[in-house]
C-alpha cells in the first residue's frame, strides 16, 4: 500500500529525513515512533501529500502521494482538528464528502457513529473539544480510506473519543486499511501496531513487527536504541 | 466535473462560513464607506473635478477596501489547519482557486453594491449600466491576483502588509485600465476607439492571470 524509498527532505541544510525506506501492506498498522525532531511529522507530511522530498520516492498503491488517486486513498488526521467552526456539524461533513466524491447519505451514519447526529445542526464552534475531534474523526473516515495517516491522533483527546478511534481504526483494519501513525503515547499506538519504525535523527533506527516484549514494557524500544 | 462541484463546494462553504461571521465583508464595506467619506469631505470636489477623479477614486477604494476581504481569503483556513484537510482532498488545485476566487468575487461585489450608491450621492455622478462589464472585470482581476497571492503569503508573518506589497504592483495595468474606463463610461462615453482597447486590455489581463493562477497554484500551496 506504502512504499518510501530513499526518501531524503531538507529544511534549509538541515535533513530531516535521511535515506528512509519502508513498506505498509494493507490491513497493517504500522506505529511511528521517535523523540521530538525526529522526522516524524515530516514523513507523515510527504504520505499526506504537503510536501515533496528532496530526494527518493513515496508511492501510495503505486500513485505519487499528490496524485488525485493516490489523495482519495487516504484519510489524514493532523495535529489541528480540521473543520470549519462557522459550520454546522452535518454541514463540514457535506463539503468533505462533495469533495471526495462520497454518497451524502453517509453524512447521517458517521454522525451516528461519532454520536453527533443529536447536534448536527449545531455549529462547530459551539462544540466542545471532544465533540469537535470526534467530528474530525468522522471527516477523516467519511472516504473509507485505503490509508490512514495519523499524527499524534490520541493527544489530547478524551477517553471516549480514543475509545471511538481505536476501535475505527480496528474495524478499517479488518476491511484491509493500512495504518501509518505517529506518537508519543507508547501504549495505545502499540496495542493497534502490527509493525513498529523508530526514527532517530532522521534515520530509520528500528523497523520490524511489534513483538510481545514491546507491549510489555513500551519503553523497551527507546531505551534499547539510546533514547531512553 | 468533480472538480466543478469542489469549486462550488468550496465557495458555497466561504459564503456561508463569511455570512454567519461577517468578518471580511463588515470591515471591507465600513472602510470602503470610511474613505468615500473621508475623500468627500477632504476634498469637496466641483463637477468637472469630480468627473476628471471619478474612476481613480472608486477603484483606489475598491483595492484598499478589497485587500481586507482577499487577505482573508486563504488565512481563514489556519485557524484549525483546514488548509491541510482541502490541500489533502482530492481536488485539482484549479478547483481550490476558483473556489475561493469565486467567493471572494461575490463578497467584493457585495462591498461594491454598497459603496456604488453611496459614492454617487456624496460626489453626484450618475451611475451607468455600462460600468457593469468594467466592474465585472476589474473586480476579477483584483480577486485574481489578491487570490493566488493571498495563497503565496498565507504562511508568511506579516501577511496582512505582504499582501499589498505584493498585489498593487502587480495589478497596476489592470487599475490604470479599470480607472481610465470608469471615468470615461461616467462620462457617457461607449467602448469605442482607445476604451475598447483599455477594455482588451483588461479582459487580456484576466486571461493570463487567470490561466497563471490556476496553473501554478498547487506549486504555490504545496511546492
Amino acid at each position: 500500500m506504502v512504499a518510501v524509498d530513499g526518501v531524503w527532505k531538507y529544511f534549509g541544510d538541515f535533513p530531516a529525513l535521511r535515506d528512509v525506506s519502508l513498506n505498509v501492506s494493507p490491513g497493517a498498522c504500522l506505529a511511528l515512533l521517535g523523540r521530538n525532531g525526529a522526522g516524524k511529522t515530516t514523513l507523515l507530511r510527504i504520505l499526506a501529500g504537503f510536501s515533496q522530498p528532496a530526494k527518493g520516492t513515496v508511492t501510495i498503491a503505486g500513485d505519487a502521494p499528490r496524485d488525485l488517486k493516490a489523495r482519495a486513498r487516504v484519510g489524514y488526521i493532523g495535529h489541528g482538528i480540521a473543520v470549519w467552526d462557522e459550520l454546522s456539524a452535518e454541514e463540514n461533513l457535506r463539503v468533505f464528502a462533495t469533495l471526495y466524491g462520497v454518497d451524502h447519505a453517509r453524512i447521517p451514519i458517521w454522525l451516528d457513529r461519532v454520536g453527533l447526529l443529536r447536534v448536527r445542526e449545531g455549529l462547530a464552534r459551539e462544540f466542545s473539544r471532544g465533540m469537535r475531534q470526534r467530528l474530525a474523526i468522522a471527516r477523516a473516515f467519511l472516504h473509507d480510506p485505503e490509508l490512514l495517516v495519523l499524527d499524534e491522533p490520541f493527544t489530547s483527546l478524551d477517553d471516549r473519543a480514543i475509545a471511538l478511534l481505536q476501535s475505527l481504526l480496528r474495524e478499517a483494519r479488518e476491511r484491509g486499511a493500512a495504518v501509518v501513525m505517529s506518537t508519543h503515547q507508547l501504549r495505545e499506538a502499540l496495542e493497534l501496531a502490527s509493525d513498529v519504525v523508530l526514527l532517530k535523527n532522521g534515520r530509520v533506527a528500528h523497523a520490524g513487527v511489534r513483538t510481545e516484549q514491546m507491549l510489555n514494557d513500551p519503553a523497551w524500544l527507546y531505551a534499547r536504541y539510546g533514547e531512553g | 466535473m468533480i472538480g466543478v462541484r469542489a469549486a462550488i463546494a468550496i465557495a458555497r462553504k466561504d459564503l456561508r462560513s463569511e455570512l454567519r461571521s461577517k468578518e471580511a465583508t463588515n470591515a471591507a464595506i465600513s472602510f470602503a464607506l470610511v474613505i468615500l467619506l473621508i475623500l468627500s469631505f477632504a476634498f469637496e470636489p466641483t463637477e468637472e473635478e469630480t468627473h476628471a477623479i471619478a474612476g481613480g477614486l472608486l477603484w483606489i477604494v475598491f483595492a484598499f477596501s478589497g485587500t481586507l476581504i482577499l487577505n482573508r481569503t486563504f488565512a481563514r483556513e489556519l485557524q484549525n489547519d483546514t488548509l491541510e484537510a482541502l490541500i489533502a482532498a482530492p481536488v485539482p488545485g484549479w478547483a481550490l482557486f476558483l473556489g475561493k476566487a469565486a467567493s471572494s468575487f461575490a463578497m467584493m461585489a457585495v462591498v461594491e453594491v454598497v459603496a456604488l450608491p453611496v459614492f454617487a450621492i456624496f460626489y453626484s455622478v450618475n451611475l451607468v449600466w455600462s460600468l457593469v462589464p468594467v466592474l465585472l472585470l476589474g473586480t476579477w482581476a483584483l480577486v485574481v491576483v489578491g487570490v493566488a497571492f493571498s495563497a503565496l503569503t498565507v504562511n508568511v508573518q506579516l501577511r496582512e502588509v505582504m499582501l499589498p506589497l505584493l498585489i498593487y504592483p502587480t495589478l497596476v495595468p489592470a487599475l490604470i485600465a479599470s480607472m481610465i474606463l470608469t471615468g470615461n463610461m461616467l462620462d457617457g462615453q461607449t467602448f469605442a476607439g482607445d476604451n475598447l482597447t483599455w477594455l482588451r486590455l483588461l479582459v487580456g489581463f484576466d486571461i493570463i492571470y487567470t490561466s497563471l493562477a490556476v496553473a501554478l497554484i498547487d506549486i504555490v500551496l504545496v511546492g
